[in-house]
């Protein structure tokens, strides 16, 4: 889809440049101009009050899409245990494969994947890929993408789904380009066009200020990532049975140009803010590291977790894995504290589908009241401890 | 060595703001910054510049004709030559699309030993051109770089992952994407500011870098935005009122009337 101005229509009033999101509008001679800065995502097209603006649909070389059947999930082991994230797509991808009526398929790199595979078809897949290997015991770019490209040409399926960890963002956008196809980064909702099945992705653009559904309608397969957190897990139905395809797996020398010489675990145990149902989080205002043990002990006292803002990992206080927001975790517990977050978009786009939002900010007319259900207008460290007292 | 960098000019997110009232984006005087991580990115290549003084560092972007200003900045923290893709047939790329740009112009200029790009803008926070590259020049890539060591005619690096990192080798050339917590990118020096008036910055076109103009743009793009609108905003809860402690007791209160707590 592309935007058109109709000249005779443009009035020049300029109402477009203003809602333009990327910037990519100017005025020439009192007649909008689209700049190479457009996306086409639209959003002039209703806000002109002149029907001045009108999208295009652009014809491409069609692929033939009716050879592309079937939902897969790249079901992401480390350490031969499957990525809560694979749940959750396993969830979303079921639901799609319904709506579509076709199947749900998982597709996993790795050695011994006997359990794995077993768990698969447990939480709802109905045919598993398995690759299995001594070279894709662990994620390298190379050998992960040969092996998938691979079996994606030879049994052409017509949705992709991964999750959006770091090597999920590492491996799709390789996949992508192999099989000269899109890719929609964070997906946070799907939904399947009535009419011709095609794959609608929804992600947040611009900080999160501004949702666009993405489509990819003349080639296939349609591919997204999908961060962790976002979408409801698979039920689990113990002893559930499937079909298992093995995939050929033979390296040429030279052929995976990466070698992995040590991995070091930095964080004692990996922090699963995804999980957790209760979040105690703290940003810039709390002033120093030491705000966090209060916070710790909040949670602590509530089962919960604490975590950070951003503003708190740059200054020192946290680990980055703890950071909630758009370039942290997005997380959606029952209940999510932000004590001393001002609530800057990027941090409110990673907790605002938690349950209930609980603000507690010295200055009144912080963002951060506008998400929370409840706000204390007042400091921490007067609060959270009346709050632990008031639990006692 | 030959180092490019791959760089983007991106609006500050951090300073758009939502008109309350229209819920719309309020972009007047919202700056226009070279992405955060594609600084990590040149500060990379410039760091390895200052161990190995005959090293040379290209900056390379595709974008409107504005983004010359941050080239310029790249060039005043100490890059030696800047290169823009511009063209209108670029235009409405995707991830994809640019891509095939980006790998064209980095052709165009004779390719390097090492590539560096940001591991993702702040304006998509897609995290996918610096991968896609070089899937389309077939070299190696390491994504979320957070250390380097050059070792003869390979690099170690280490990447980042959610709970620690692994040591990476890697033959040159190859592609690395940078992450926030590589280094500290510089300033510009005055100096460098003077002297990057002096330099010349070259800008391409489709016809220059011999990319039709089916194979770039909106019309190379499989991605397509159907439809975007303004997320709902969630409405504004309660302000509770009183001493700390009667407000903490509120809110346990009101939590477990709902059967949160």
């Amino acid at each position: 889809m592309a935007v058109n101005v109709i000249i005779d229509k443009c009035k020049g009033c300029s109402i477009c440049i203003k809602h333009c999101p990327f910037d990519a509008i100017t005025m020439e001679n009192r007649i909008a101009v689209i700049g190479s800065a457009c996306t086409g995502c639209g959003a002039c097209v209703d806000k002109c009050p002149f029907d001045a603006i009108e999208t295009i649909e652009i014809k491409k070389e069609a692929v033939d899409l009716e050879a592309y059947r079937g939902v897969w999930v790249f079901a992401e082991q480390r350490d031969n245990k499957l990525m809560p994230v694979v749940i959750e797509l396993l969830g979303e991808g079921k639901r799609l494969a319904n709506e579509i009526g076709t199947e749900l398929c998982a597709i996993v790199c790795g050695e011994k994947l006997e359990a794995i595979t077993e768990e698969l078809f447990a939480y709802g897949a109905d045919k598993v890929y398995v690759a299995d290997d001594s070279e894709l015991k662990s994620y390298r770019t190379d050998s992960y993408t040969k092996v998938i490209f691979d079996a994606i040409t030879k049994y052409k399926p017509e949705i992709v789904l991964l999750g959006a960890t770091h090597i999920g963002r590492d491996l799709g956008p390789c996949l992508a380009v192999k099989a000269n196809t899109g890719l929609t980064a964070d997906c946070t909702s799907f939904d399947i066009d009535p009419g011709d099945k095609k794959l609608l992705q929804t992600r947040p653009a611009f900080g999160g200020n501004l949702m666009a559904t993405i489509i990819c309608p003349d080639h296939r397969p349609q591919m997204s990532t999908v961060r962790s957190g976002v979408m409801d897990k698979a039920a689990y139905e113990s002893g559930r049975k499937g079909e298992v395809i093995t995939l050929d797996v033979v390296f040429k020398d030279d052929e995976i140009r990466t070698k992995i010489l040590d991995v070091v675990k930095t964080v004692g145990e990996r922090v699963s803010l995804t999980d957790a149902e209760i979040i105690v989080s703290g940003g810039l205002g709390l002033g120093s590291s030491e705000g966090f043990e209060l916070l710790k002990r909040l949670a602590d006292k509530l089962g919960g977790t604490v975590a950070s803002s951003r503003a708190a990992v740059d200054a020192g206080w946290m680990d980055h894995a703890y950071q909630v927001g758009q370039t942290g975790t997005t997380v959606k517990p029952k209940i999510y504290f932000a004590c001393g977050i001002s609530g800057a978009i990027q941090h409110i786009a990673g907790m605002q589908s938690s349950d209930y939002i609980i603000a507690i900010n010295k200055n009144e007319s912080a963002p951060i009241f506008e998400v929370a259900d409840f706000g204390i207008v007042g400091d921490v460290y007067q609060v959270i401890p009346a709050i632990i007292e008031a639990l006692n | 060595m030959k180092i490019l960098v791959c760089v983007k000019q991106v609006p500050d997110t951090n300073e758009v703001k939502i008109d309350p009232v229209k819920g719309t984006l309020i972009r007047d005087g919202v700056p226009s910054i070279l992405n955060p991580d594609d600084a990590n990115a040149l500060e990379a290549a410039l760091s390895l510049k200052d161990e190995n003084p005959e090293a040379r560092v290209f900056v390379i972007t595709m974008g409107p004709p504005q983004a010359k200003e941050m080239l310029r900045e790249c060039l005043a923290m100490g890059a030696d030559e800047a290169y823009l893709l511009s063209d209108r047939a670029f235009g409405g790329a995707d991830t994809c699309a640019t891509s095939t740009t980006i790998a064209a112009g980095i052709k165009k200029i004779g390719g390097g030993d090492i590539i560096f790009a940001g591991r993702q803008a702040i304006d998509g926070d897609t995290a996918q051109v610096g991968p896609q590259v070089a899937q389309r020049l077939d070299i190696p890539v390491v994504t979320y770089v957070q250390d380097i060591s050059v070792k003869g005619d390979k690099v170690e690096v280490q990447r980042q992952l959610e709970d620690g990192y692994e040591v990476i080798e890697v033959k040159m050339p190859c592609l690395l994407t940078a992450v926030k917590e590589f280094n500290e990118p510089r300033y510009m020096t005055i100096n460098g500011i003077v002297e990057s008036y002096k330099k010349e910055i070259t800008t391409w076109n489709h016809e220059d870098v011999d990319v039709h103009p089916n194979d770039c743009g909106l019309n190379a793009s499989p991605t397509q935005v159907f439809r975007s609108f303004t997320p709902p905003q969630k409405g504004k809860g309660k302000i509770l009122s009183g001493t700390v402690n009667e407000m903490a007791d509120a809110l346990l209160l009101e939590l477990k009337e709902k059967h949160i707590l």
